[in-house]
């Protein structure tokens, strides 16, 4: 049960994913964008960071790295796809999750611990969470405010106050099947009491969990 | 219009461009005059300062590399090496606010992964003119937003830093940036162009016009109305091009591929060829149509001079070239064999066929000037030490507390650090707004601590007392979070050197920062030096910063936060007795006098106590907090906001504002901590006011004061 951490050019939170879920029992490796193929994975985490350095908007050029083929083939099997922060806005462009994110309500960085509740259990991000479970992990983003003008997408977890102007204070969204999330803030940041506190666990677990065949 | 000589319009003297004739024998070219000259500079050569700087203490058992390579190097033991650096970006960041700031980050990083380090975070002190000037909140917000789009983008997070604010930084605001890297020791990487047959590998991004002249117009000159038109001399700086860098260059160092590496700032390729070939004893041929470029008809002195950002010069063993340039391609970087080392010491560069530069590479830094200029006492300064001291007796200590939690120097810095990431990878235990900050160390038990500081004002009234102090108060910072001290960079700068009071402010903090680095037995690892930090004549008060790096090992448990006070927990007070002088303090600025007096000189023998005894009391005690800026009044505020319950503090009114050096709180449950006999409670936890002196001010309004202090001034 081995988990793709996807690498782009400008990715710099894949040490961190690792470090998460290796701290968790799971096993993850880095993988380079230019690959092809997914085989021997079970699980694909697209971390955050700033891909292709965010030119033209963030994830625009992502999507057409080499890997994001099979990222795409694993989301239509069904198989547990996620995206922390930029890997989220990589999975909207890539239409693997519906809406877009744009510049922050009040268009400055935002880095700093909120709190989130979940509301939505059965997607592969949240299925070890309580409903309506608050959890304490950090924003870390300029383009964190989600937008979805059709009115598509399962918010399943949202911010408490809202931080950015996020529609519907949506601070994680999964596709309808629930095997793909996005999520803004950063859960793997949140897995060391050390580093003030471990409500990351909840989605990690979560997402190691659903790798075991139903 | 008169006609300049081509080497005054470079920023030569007369007496310069002599000595350049002597070392050649002949009339320097026109590229060799280019190299000279920004080699030559104030911001290359430390002309004005060398003389000086070799009087810091530089060694200890512990260092590596000491100052005069790209960045210091101290050992943490079982083989883990920190490497450590600070610099600069004063005039461009005047010029040009964001990309100022943004190639500042870009240049201190490159400065740190040329040792063969990751560079893990980033920490900003930064001084600007008061905030009721547009202009001046028009820099703030450049700056921290070139910081925090250049940082965030490259992904090393800036975990800390400090900010001041004083009417002498609004025409020339101070932008300097810290950066700490780890490396195991076999990664350890110099900046030496190896033996003869050595090839030289420029990585990185193309060479533009951009920035030609940086280090010798804009870095080593004063200001005056006709800055703006400086702006061409401002870099451009491309994160993601230097995300890729470091990531291309991790994995040369991995995989053992190059001799020595060099990065371009300042004077670009002069620099990147002569320094490498001249630390090696060796030569180089150089040519200059394989240099990549983004500008066609570039001249020889144009490529010479170019400090464009994100680049590297690798030197590499021929039978390597190959996977070097693999593993550029990989990573999506340009990459161009430029050059050969050759023996003997002529460096040797070639333009569209014929040989444009010809000189001893060594000559380019070793035999830059060097000059002794005179430094004489400021004829003002008995007066300004003779002014008396604020009078605050008369004063409601509630009301002076309020008002300085509403200080923006003092008030909460998370506006500023809130824009910055700096948590990224997972080391940051004690972040910004603490006294120190605290990174772990993966998969051991060490931590490194670091605290930057800097302080206008005092140094202002007494250069040496000042210096000293920075270094004290640093270490007291570092030893609240477990740490003891292990090395010292600093940044200094200063006004315009061939003014005598300023080469006298200079002399003296040196002194001052030298003579506490002894006392603490401290090495300096490197530093940088900004003169010229002048508009329109006025210079601004004398502003060495230092920035200190202390070791934690094993690093506490649970390390002290300020947070951590709870209801009912005593507050004692640990050091010296502190004295009723005010001088160069916030109550003292907050009372619109002008600074005057004399600071209270720092002790070292309790210092080295203080340090001690912190450092050991972090393994146990809750709450640990230095007094510094506001005393103890602001400290224990801190501590109050922090932890969301009331204080009540009761020591005389003149003691409670006094920033006496070598002090600090602690709070913790009573009988559950043993201090020293000196030590003296003064304070206790508990409802939700701060008491002081029986003078009560709301909680909710001090958080308030506090949190919106920076913000509400920025709107």
């Amino acid at each position: 049960m081995t988990t793709a951490v996807v690498v782009f050019p400008g990715t710099n939170c894949e040490h961190d994913v690792v470090t998460a879920i290796t701290q968790l029992g799971g096993s993850a490796r880095l993988v380079w964008h230019r690959e092809t193929d997914l085989d021997g994975y079970d699980s694909v985490v697209l971390p955050g960071g700033f891909a292709h350095g965010d030119a033209l908007r963030t994830g625009a050029i992502a999507r057409f790295s080499p890997i994001m083929e099979p990222v795409a083939r694993f989301a239509e099997e069904g198989k547990p796809v996620i995206g922390i922060c930029n890997g989220f806005q990589v999975l909207c462009e890539a239409g693997l999750l519906p809406g877009a994110l744009i510049a922050n309500r009040d268009l400055s960085f935002i880095c700093r611990f909120i709190d989130v509740e979940v509301t939505d259990t059965a997607t592969v991000l949240t299925n070890k969470a309580e409903p309506g479970q608050r959890l304490r992990i950090p924003l870390n983003s300029y383009e964190g405010n989600w937008v979805s003008p059709d009115g598509e997408g399962r918010v399943v977890a949202k911010y408490v106050d809202d931080p950015n102007g996020s529609t519907d204070r949506a601070a994680a969204v999964a596709n309808e099947a629930g095997n793909v999330v996005g999520i803004m803030p950063h859960p793997e940041r949140a897995t060391d009491a050390l580093l003030g506190s471990t409500d990351g666990d909840v989605f990690l677990r979560s997402f190691l969990s659903s790798l075991v065949p139903v | 219009m008169t006609e300049q000589p081509v080497h005054r319009l470079l920023g030569m003297t007369d007496g310069e461009y002599e000595s350049v004739v002597g070392i050649l024998d002949r009339p320097p070219m026109p590229a060799e005059l280019a190299m000279y000259s920004v080699m030559w500079s104030e911001h290359c050569s430390y002309k004005s300062s060398r003389k000086h700087l070799g009087r810091f203490p530089t060694e200890a058992p512990w260092v590596v590399v000491g100052p005069g390579e790209n960045a210091g190097v101290v050992d943490l033991g079982d083989g883990w090496l920190a490497a450590l650096r600070i610099e600069s970006h004063n005039h461009p960041s005047f010029v040009e606010p964001y990309q100022g700031a943004a190639t500042g980050v870009g240049g201190i990083l490159r400065d740190v992964f040329t040792m063969g380090a990751r560079p893990i975070a980033l920490w900003d002190q930064i001084r600007f003119g008061p905030l009721d000037n547009p202009k001046n909140r028009y820099l703030l917000n450049g700056v921290v937003g070139g910081i925090a789009g250049y940082g965030n983008a490259v992904g090393v997070p800036t975990v800390g830093g400090e900010i001041e604010f004083d009417a002498g930084y609004t025409g020339n605001p101070l932008v300097n940036v810290m950066c700490l890297g780890i490396l195991k020791r076999e990664q350890l990487v110099l900046g030496t162009a190896g033996t003869p047959g050595t090839m030289a590998v420029l990585l990185g991004k193309a060479t533009g016009r951009d920035g030609i002249g940086g280090a010798s117009v804009l870095a080593s000159a004063s200001f005056d109305d006709e800055s703006g038109a400086k702006r061409p001399s401002v870099q451009v700086g491309d994160p993601f091009e230097e995300k890729k860098l470091i990531e291309a260059c991790l994995e040369l160092y991995e995989k053992g591929l190059v001799v020595g590496v060099q990065d371009l700032g300042a004077a670009g390729l002069s620099c990147a060829t002569s320094e490498p070939a001249g630390r090696a004893g060796v030569g180089m041929e150089v040519d200059l149509d394989r240099v990549h470029t983004r500008e066609s008809g570039m001249t020889a002195p144009e490529l010479l001079m170019s400090e464009s950002q994100e680049r590297m010069m690798a030197f590499v063993a021929p039978d390597k070239v190959d996977e070097v340039l693999a593993i550029a391609d990989k990573w999506e970087i340009d990459s161009a064999v430029v050059g050969e080392v050759k023996a003997g010491g002529t460096l040797r560069i070639s333009h569209r066929g014929e040989v444009v530069a010809e000189l001893p590479a060594a000559t380019l830094a070793d035999n830059a000037p060097l000059y002794d200029r005179p430094a004489q006492r400021p004829d003002w300064l008995d007066e300004v030490q003779a002014r008396p001291g604020p009078d605050i007796s008369s004063h409601d200590p509630a009301d002076l507390l309020r008002d300085l939690l509403d200080d923006p120097a003092i008030g909460s810095s998370a506006w500023i650090h809130e824009q910055y990431d700096h948590m990224l990878f997972l080391n940051t235990v004690v972040g910004p707004g603490s006294d120190g900050s605290l990174l772990r160390i993966k998969g051991t038990e060490k931590g490194l601590a670091v605290s930057t500081d800097g302080n206008g004002r005092l140094c202002y009234l007494e250069p040496r007392i000042g210096g000293a102090r920075l270094v004290y108060e640093a270490a007291l910072n570092v030893a609240v979070t477990g740490a003891r001290p292990i090395a010292v960079v600093d940044n200094l700068n200063f006004g315009n050197p061939e003014k005598p009071e300023v080469m006298w402010q200079f002399k003296e903090s040196v002194e001052g920062i030298s003579e506490a680095c002894e006392a603490l037995d401290i090495p300096v690892v490197g530093g940088n030096v900004s003169f010229y930090n002048e508009t329109d004549g006025v210079d601004i008060n004398p502003t060495p910063v230092v920035g200190l790096l202390g070791l934690a090992d094993p690093m506490p448990e649970v390390p002290p936060r300020i947070s951590r006070a709870t209801d009912g927990m005593e507050l004692w007070l640990v050091g010296p007795e502190a004295s009723a002088n005010l001088a160069g303090t916030a109550v003292q600025r907050l009372l619109g006098d002008e600074p005057g007096g004399i600071p209270t000189a720092p002790d070292p023998a309790p210092a080295r106590n203080v340090i001690a005894l912190a450092a050991d009391l972090a393994h146990t005690a809750p709450v640990l907090h230095d007094i510094s800026d506001g005393g103890m009044a602001v400290a224990a505020a801190e501590v109050s906001i922090a932890s969301g319950i009331g204080v009540s503090v009761d020591v005389p009114i003149a003691e409670i504002f006094s920033e006496d050096p070598h002090r600090f709180l602690i709070a913790f449950e009573s009988g559950s901590i043993n201090l020293p006999p000196e030590a003296r409670k003064v304070g206790v936890f508990g409802g939700n006011q701060i008491v002081i002196n029986g003078s009560p001010l709301d909680l909710e309004s001090a958080a308030s004061s506090y949190g919106e202090a920076l913000p509400r001034r920025m709107r």
